[in-house]
C-alpha cells in the first residue's frame, strides 16, 4: 500500500514537472507562444470546456457513435465466433477473409463511408462497427479453441446438452479474452471516430470541434484542449474496462495478467 | 496458435518437398483439397459480389473485376523497365512511403531509446508513468487539427502525427521488456563482472528484443493508418489523398482501388516484418509465444 502511494506521488511529481517543463518552454520563448501556446492556457481552456454545453454535445457525440458502434461490434464478432467455432468446415475458409479483410486500414474506408451513408453518425458508427470486429472476432475464436475440453466432457457426460455447454463453460472461460478484445476495439475505436469527424466534417463531435477550431483562425489553445479531452475519455474508458474485468473475472488467471 | 499452424504448414511444406521425388499424386490432391477448404469461401464471396454488383448496378459499389482493373490501370501498368509501375504510381506511392518509413524509423529509434533510459531506473519509470499513458491514451489524430497549424502540409505534418502515434507501443514495449529480464541472467553477468554497455548488449537488450519486435510490429500497422488519415486530411499527394480525389469526382472503381491497395500493402508489411522478426530472433525461446 505504502509502494503504490510512493508510485502516485512520483506519478503526480512527474506530471507537475512535466507541465512545468511546457510552460517553461514557451514562456521563456524557446518555442513561440503564437504557435503553441503555454501548457495553463491549454489546461485552462481544457477546465472551460467542461463548462461549455456546446462542446459537451460534441463529446456525447462522439461517445454515442463510439460506444454504439462497439456494442454492435461486440455483439455480432461474438455471435460470428461462436458459429465459426461450431461450424469448423466454415472455420478454415472464413479466417482466410478474416485475413484478407484486416489489414485494411479502417480509416481508407472513410471516403467509402461517406458517399454510402448520408449522416455522419452513421458514418461513424458503422466504420467503429468495422475496426472494432476484427480483434474482438479474434480473441473470441482464439479463446474458445482453449477452451478446457475435460470441462466441457464432463458436463456432456452428466448429461447437459449443447446450450448448457456454452452458456456454462464454453462463454465463461471465454469471456475474459473477449473483454481483452473489447479492449484493444476501445482504443482502436476513438481513433476511427475522431479520424472519421476530421474527415467527414459536419462539425460534428469531437474531431467536428477540432476543425472548427481550426478554420476559425487556428486557436491552438482550443485544439490543444480537445486533445486533452479526447486523452481523458480514452483512459477513462480503458479504466472502466480495466476496473470491470477485474471484477467479473476475479476467478479467472487471465483477468489478473491482463491487469 | 499461429506459430502451430506455421509449423505445421513448414512440415507440410517439408513433407511435400521429400515427397516430390516419388509419384505424389495423392499428396497433391490432398494439398488441392486443403486450398479449396480454405479458398472457398473467399471465391464464393468475390463471385457473390461480382453478380450482385452487375445486376444491382448501382454507382457506389463497382464489382470487384473493374476495381482491379482500376487498380492496374492506374499505379500498375507501366513499362517493365520501372517494375510496371506507372508515373502516378511512383508519384502517390514516393510521399507516402517516404513518410510513413521516416515517421516510423523516427518512432523506432526514439523509443527503443527513451525505452532503454526509463527502463533502467524505477524512480525514472515510476515519474513518467502516468505522463506516458495519458500520451499514449490521445488519439493521435486529435493532433493533425493542431499540427496543421504549426506545421508545413506536405511532409512534416505527416512525420510528425505518424511518429507522434507510433512512438508508444514501442517506448512501452520496451520498457516492459526491460523490466522481464531474467533475475538471474542480470545476476550472472554482474558475477562475472559485465557491466555497462557490453551488459546492455549481450544481456538487456537481447532478453528484450521480443518485446521490442512486437511494438515494432504493432507501431508499422499503426503507422499504415495514420499516414492515410494524415494523408486523407492535409495532403496533396500520396494514396490517401488519391482516394480523397476519387471520391470527390465519384471515380468509385479508383476509390475502391484505393483501398485495395492499402489493404493490400497493410498485409505485406505485417508479413515482411514477420518473416525479418523470426529470423532475427530464432534463436530466441519465448519470441515464438510472444510473438503472437
Amino acid at each position: 500500500m505504502k509502494a503504490r502511494l510512493a508510485r502516485v506521488a512520483r506519478g503526480a511529481v512527474g506530471v507537475a514537472g512535466a507541465i512545468a517543463l511546457a510552460e517553461l518552454v514557451v514562456r521563456t520563448g524557446l518555442v513561440d507562444a503564437e504557435d503553441v501556446p503555454p501548457a495553463s492556457t491549454v489546461l485552462l481552456r481544457a477546465a472551460e470546456l467542461f463548462a461549455d454545453t456546446e462542446f459537451l454535445t460534441a463529446v456525447a457525440d462522439t461517445v454515442r457513435a463510439w460506444l454504439g458502434g462497439l456494442l454492435l461490434a461486440t455483439v455480432v464478432a461474438v455471435a460470428l465466433g461462436l458459429l465459426l467455432n461450431a461450424t469448423p468446415w466454415l472455420n478454415s475458409a472464413a479466417r482466410v477473409v478474416v485475413e484478407l479483410l484486416r489489414p485494411i486500414p479502417s480509416l481508407a474506408l472513410i471516403p467509402l463511408a461517406t458517399v454510402t451513408f448520408s449522416s455522419v453518425t452513421q458514418s461513424k458508427m458503422s466504420l467503429v462497427f468495422y475496426a472494432s470486429t476484427w480483434p474482438i472476432l479474434i480473441n473470441t475464436l482464439y479463446a474458445l479453441r482453449d477452451v478446457d475440453p475435460v470441462a466441457k466432457e464432463t458436463l456432456r457426460s452428466f448429461g447437459f446438452g449443447k446450450l448448457a455447454v456454452l452458456l456454462r463453460v464454453s462463454l465463461p472461460s471465454a469471456a475474459p479474452f473477449v473483454a481483452t478484445g473489447v479492449r484493444i476495439a476501445l482504443s482502436v475505436g476513438l481513433v476511427v471516430v475522431i479520424s472519421t469527424e476530421l474527415v467527414a466534417g459536419g462539425g460534428e463531435g469531437i474531431g467536428g470541434f477540432l476543425m472548427d477550431s481550426q478554420t476559425g483562425g487556428g486557436q491552438t489553445d482550443l485544439m490543444l484542449a480537445g486533445a486533452v479531452w479526447a486523452g481523458l475519455l480514452g483512459l477513462l474508458a480503458n479504466a472502466v474496462l480495466v476496473g470491470t474485468e477485474r471484477r467479473a473475472f476475479r476467478w479467472h488467471a487471465a483477468g489478473t495478467e491482463a491487469a | 496458435m499461429t506459430d502451430v499452424k506455421a509449423a505445421t504448414a513448414e512440415k507440410t511444406a517439408g513433407a511435400a518437398r521429400k515427397g516430390a521425388g516419388k509419384p505424389g499424386a495423392g499428396r497433391g490432391l490432398r494439398l488441392l483439397g486443403t486450398g479449396i477448404g480454405r479458398l472457398w469461401l473467399f471465391v464464393l464471396l468475390m463471385a457473390l459480389w461480382e453478380v450482385v454488383t452487375r445486376i444491382a448496378n448501382g454507382s457506389f459499389f463497382p464489382p470487384p473485376s473493374e476495381i482491379v482493373a482500376a487498380l492496374h490501370e492506374i499505379w500498375f501498368s507501366g513499362p517493365a523497365s520501372d517494375l510496371f509501375l506507372t508515373e502516378k504510381a511512383i508519384e502517390d506511392f514516393k510521399p507516402s512511403f517516404t513518410n510513413l518509413f521516416t515517421g516510423w524509423a523516427i518512432a523506432a529509434v526514439s523509443g527503443v531509446l527513451l525505452g532503454l533510459l526509463i527502463g533502467r531506473s524505477r524512480l525514472l519509470g515510476d515519474l513518467l508513468d502516468p505522463l506516458l499513458q495519458f500520451l499514449r491514451a490521445v488519439p493521435p489524430p486529435t493532433m493533425i487539427p493542431f499540427l496543421l497549424v504549426i506545421l508545413d502540409l506536405d511532409g512534416p505534418l505527416q512525420i510528425t502525427t505518424i511518429a507522434f502515434g507510433v512512438v508508444w507501443p514501442v517506448l512501452l514495449n520496451t520498457i516492459d521488456g526491460m523490466r522481464t529480464v531474467d533475475r538471474l541472467q542480470l545476476e550472472t553477468a554482474r558475477v562475472f563482472g559485465i557491466t555497462g554497455l557490453t551488459r546492455l548488449r549481450r544481456v538487456i537488450l537481447p532478453a528484450a528484443a521480443p518485446k521490442i519486435f512486437a511494438g515494432l510490429r504493432v507501431s508499422l500497422g499503426f503507422a499504415l493508418i495514420l499516414m492515410v488519415i494524415s494523408e486523407l486530411i492535409g495532403q496533396t499527394s500520396g494514396i490517401g489523398a488519391h482516394l480523397v480525389l476519387a471520391q470527390q469526382s465519384f471515380e468509385l472503381a479508383e476509390m475502391w482501388a484505393g483501398i485495395v491497395l492499402l489493404g493490400v500493402l497493410g498485409c505485406l508489411f505485417n508479413m515482411v516484418f514477420l518473416l525479418v522478426e523470426r529470423r532475427a530472433l530464432r534463436w530466441h525461446v519465448g519470441a515464438k509465444r510472444l510473438a503472437d
